[in-house]
């Protein structure tokens, strides 16, 4: 997604020791945040190379089969987040009927 | 007429029935002798309470029984829905019953695709993929679209699970392959849906206009097909949506500023209220303006990272034009005031974006709120001391 950086903190975490280099993860990230690694994907592995452009969305986490990667996924709603310091209840989408996303 | 489906549907005897809503009068129905309308095939298929959705065109015998076929036609009642959401009307249930549909004339090899039970991405692909033949396998998504159920969890493993099999859809087809959108993969892990149902899920574009190509390549999508977008147009159609988000505070909010607006050297003025808390409520517009339409017009050219500046800043300037066309009865110290709170409305009312922007961490956003909420209350408090103040120097 050119044009557009955010503060790029988030909490992905990628253990190339476990990836078994299946691509999953290149398929699924909306942000390329994956690419191949060195040698060819079958057996290979891919690597980091966009750490910062990570939202968070957790697609690559759910979808890796060998649990290479952890990401916490979250609600990046600003009223959600607000309604949980609030209440003390965590974010959701819900805060008006699931009107904020 | 489109008729709302009832949260918890107790009786749904067909996908592509919908059962009414209790009291609700209904001239289809069959025990009508009324003609005001006749649904398509409601007399075979509608039950006293239930009706046909308008967009079912027929039904296909197939070994998983009758699946409703869906007409590609957008009708006016369709578009009126769609405005609706778009303008946040009604957005709690804009829904369609869960289960199987056939988009024009499917067979055993036809393709397979998963979407959500939002209607407005179900008519999306009404329309984009009129010409193609495919099943479409509807989640219960509570009515919400594929990303941010995705995200909830609805759009998730189990609820794929559950509709692949009740759905019958391995009777229907010769192959095991499912297409999902991509938006679908934060809540759907493929490698457990492959296990549970045999179905291998394939994660096609983000966008629905790209799943004609997706299909033609033999279920290969480019690089630019799976990375997320936000352009301008896709920023516009969320303005009337980020608007109507900034209306409900208002019933608490107006009342406020028209009785800091009458207090001044005689306690408290009528007079004073009226036109001084008219010019308040002006620069709360001009925040408004600037954080919930300028911010997402101008997004990538309002170069800072964090929301709150860029709402901050583009509130400052709509702020600014505003004082400098309407402004001239203001003192300076009204005019500051103005200028505080309408880049601090701004700067919360952009803050709020980070949500719909497809490009922002949970972890960064509760960051930036750290740093700025206390900085837009802060504001916002100096701001409306200010305009108090601003009386007493006339």
């Amino acid at each position: 997604m050119q044009g557009y950086d955010y503060l790029g903190i988030n909490t992905l975490h990628f253990d190339a020791e476990k990836c078994v280099g299946c691509g999953m993860c290149l398929t699924v990230c909306p942000h390329a945040v994956f690419v191949k690694g060195e040698g060819n994907l079958k057996g290979g592995k891919v690597a980091l190379d966009k750490p910062s452009k990570c939202m968070e969305c957790g697609a690559c986490a759910i979808n890796c089969p060998v649990a290479a990667i952890t990401v916490t996924p979250g609600v990046g709603c600003a009223s959600a987040i607000l309604h949980s310091w609030i209440t003390g209840e965590e974010a959701s989408c819900d805060c008006s009927g699931g009107g904020c996303c | 007429m489109v008729q709302k489906a009832s949260k918890e549907p107790t009786l749904v005897p067909l996908d592509g029935v919908v059962v009414l809503e209790g009291e609700e009068e209904n001239c289809c129905s069959p025990d009508s002798v009324s003609d005001c309308c006749t649904p398509a095939m409601g007399d075979v298929h509608a039950r006293a309470g239930i009706m046909v959705y308008p967009f079912v065109s027929g039904w296909l015998d197939t070994p998983a029984g009758e699946v409703p076929r869906v007409s590609p036609v957008i009708t006016d009642a369709d578009r009126r829905g769609t405005i609706a959401m778009r303008v946040g009307i009604g957005r709690d249930s804009y829904e369609i019953t869960p289960g199987l549909y056939a988009f024009g004339e499917p067979g055993e090899n036809s393709p397979v695709i998963v979407t959500c039970n939002y209607k407005l991405t179900f008519d999306l692909l009404r329309s984009t993929l009129k010409k193609l033949d495919l099943w479409v396998v509807v989640l219960d998504t509570k009515g919400i679209n594929v990303w941010c159920a995705a995200g909830k969890g609805t759009f998730g493993t189990a609820e794929v699970i559950k509709r692949v099999k009740e759905s019958g859809v391995e009777k229907v087809v010769a192959h095991r392959d499912l297409i999902l959108p991509q938006f679908g993969a934060p809540g759907v892990s493929a490698h457990e849906v492959k296990r549970a149902t045999g179905f291998k899920v394939n994660y096609g574009p983000i966008r629905a206009e790209d799943i004609t190509a997706y299909l033609d390549a033999g279920l290969v999508a480019t690089p630019s097909m799976r990375e997320a977008t936000f352009t301008l147009k896709e920023r516009v159609v969320l303005i009337p949506v980020e608007i109507s988000l900034l209306l409900s505070p208002l019933k608490w909010v107006i009342p406020l500023l028209f009785i800091l607006s009458g207090l001044g050297p005689s306690i408290w003025s009528p007079s004073a209220a009226v036109t001084r808390g008219f010019a308040l409520f002006m620069g709360l517009f001009a925040g408004g303006l600037g954080g919930a339409v300028i911010l997402p017009l101008l997004l990538p050219y309002l170069f800072w990272r964090e929301f709150s500046l860029k709402g901050a800043a583009a509130g400052a300037g709509v702020t600014l034009i505003g004082l400098l066309l309407f402004g001239g009865a203001l003192n300076w110290l009204e005019a500051l005031s103005l200028m505080v709170l309408g880049s601090a409305v701004a700067s919360y009312a952009g803050m709020n974006f980070t949500g719909t922007a497809p490009f922002t961490s949970p972890t960064s956003v509760e960051k930036e709120m750290r740093r700025w909420v206390p900085i837009q209350i802060g504001a916002a408090a100096a701001a409306l001391a200010a305009w108090v103040g601003g009386a007493f120097i006339g």
